[in-house]
């Protein structure tokens, strides 16, 4: 189904060469799309950061290690460091 | 296709990924766990034990349990593994929408590069210098330092790879398309390697240098009297060994899981845009 690439995306919706120019046709323009990004960007990061960090080498919550102990399991078998 | 679907997708990919991969734990972690456990409970009561025979006061009762074990090795692993596979899917789905229709392959097979790209610079080649432990490897008192190496790891690798894509992007018209990906490859393992190379290996820490010498990693060495008799072993290799083989697989599974089912959606979502259109124009 590869490598026919004088097929038109709309007689042929199943090929790879369709399938790459309806993706081309649908291409985002990033500065419309700016904020969801960036929220995006921010609420992965804050997440990784509790699972994986808050409470062992720096804590948000103050001197508890609730966070810590309650995700312990995940962040050793993830590959974080912990205790 | 917009910014708002490409998260949404990715938030329910990541999600998926992290279900999968919280059964995959519960099966091959826990076990691990467990058995790493029950070695840092015993080593604490042979050293305390020996300790005691060496004239110390017995220390006061156990350690204070602020989420229980059973809690532990069920649901707080599970959310632990969710929310990882949220985290990465959000930050997935970013890169995968800078992406999308700029380059000339098919949404699936760019979802699956860039899960790929992910794997291999936030886990996979960390993991090489820095591979994950169980309990009772690794020592209290360097958390701060081999959080800090571990993230130096993870953001330099991020940093490779934008750096081999560069210098792929400015070859390829030259060398043509395979012999400037083989390029970038080789630049990508080059500097991977000369910052694994430069960072210390976590047993060349100040205080365990100071504790037991120079080594590559903190994992329990044997305890020893006086004479140098062992009392309680080493660190059992094969749950080493097991723990980080199921930890690489999990993480392989997590991303695996996470550019499949992001590209079927988006490429599902896409068809049925190209159909309704199909039907408003045919409508006229």
């Amino acid at each position: 189904m590869d490598g026919d690439v004088v097929v038109r995306p709309e007689e042929n919706p199943v090929t790879t060469a369709g399938a790459v120019a309806r993706a081309k046709a649908t291409a985002v323009p990033a500065s419309e799309t700016l904020p969801w990004l960036i929220s995006a960007v921010l609420v992965g990061l804050a997440l990784y950061f509790f699972i994986g960090i808050d409470q062992g080498a720096v804590s948000v919550f103050g001197d508890t290690s609730y966070v810590h102990e309650l995700a312990h399991d995940a962040r050793h078998f993830l590959g974080f460091p912990c205790h | 296709m917009e910014a708002r679907s490409f998260v949404l997708r990715g938030v329910v990919a990541g999600g998926v990924a992290g279900l999968v991969a919280w059964l995959f734990a519960l099966v091959f972690a826990e076990p691990q766990i467990e058995a790493a456990i029950a070695y840092e409970e015993g080593r604490g009561e042979a050293e305390q034990a020996l300790a005691v025979a060496g004239g110390a006061a017995p220390a006061g009762g156990a350690e204070e349990e602020i989420v229980s074990r059973g809690v532990q090795a069920t649901l707080g692993v599970g959310i632990g593994m969710v929310g990882i596979g949220i985290a990465v899917g959000l930050l997935f789905a970013v890169a995968y929408t800078l992406l999308h229709g700029r380059v000339a392959l098919r949404p699936r097979v760019l979802a699956l590069l860039v899960a790929g790209a992910g794997f291999l610079t936030i886990y996979a080649t960390p993991f090489v210098k820095y591979p994950a432990s169980p309990p009772a490897v690794g020592s209290d008192e360097t958390i701060g330092d081999r959080t800090a190496l571990y993230l130096v790891m993870v953001i330099g690798s991020l940093v490779f790879l934008a750096a081999a894509v560069a210098v792929t992007r400015l070859l390829r018209e030259r060398l043509g398309t395979w012999n400037a990906v083989l390029v970038g490859g080789v630049v990508y393992v080059a500097l991977a390697a000369i910052l694994m190379s430069v960072l210390p290996g976590l047993g060349e820490l100040t205080i365990n240098v100071v504790e037991s010498g120079p080594r590559v990693s903190e994992t329990p060495l044997p305890l020893r009297d006086a004479s140098g008799a062992i009392l309680y072993p080493g660190f059992d290799a094969d749950v080493l060994y097991s723990f980080r083989v199921a930890s690489f697989t999990a993480q392989a599974l997590l991303w695996g899981v996470l550019g499949l089912v992001f590209g079927g959606l988006v490429e599902r979502r896409i068809a049925r845009e190209t159909a309704d259109r199909a039907t408003e124009a045919s409508a006229f």
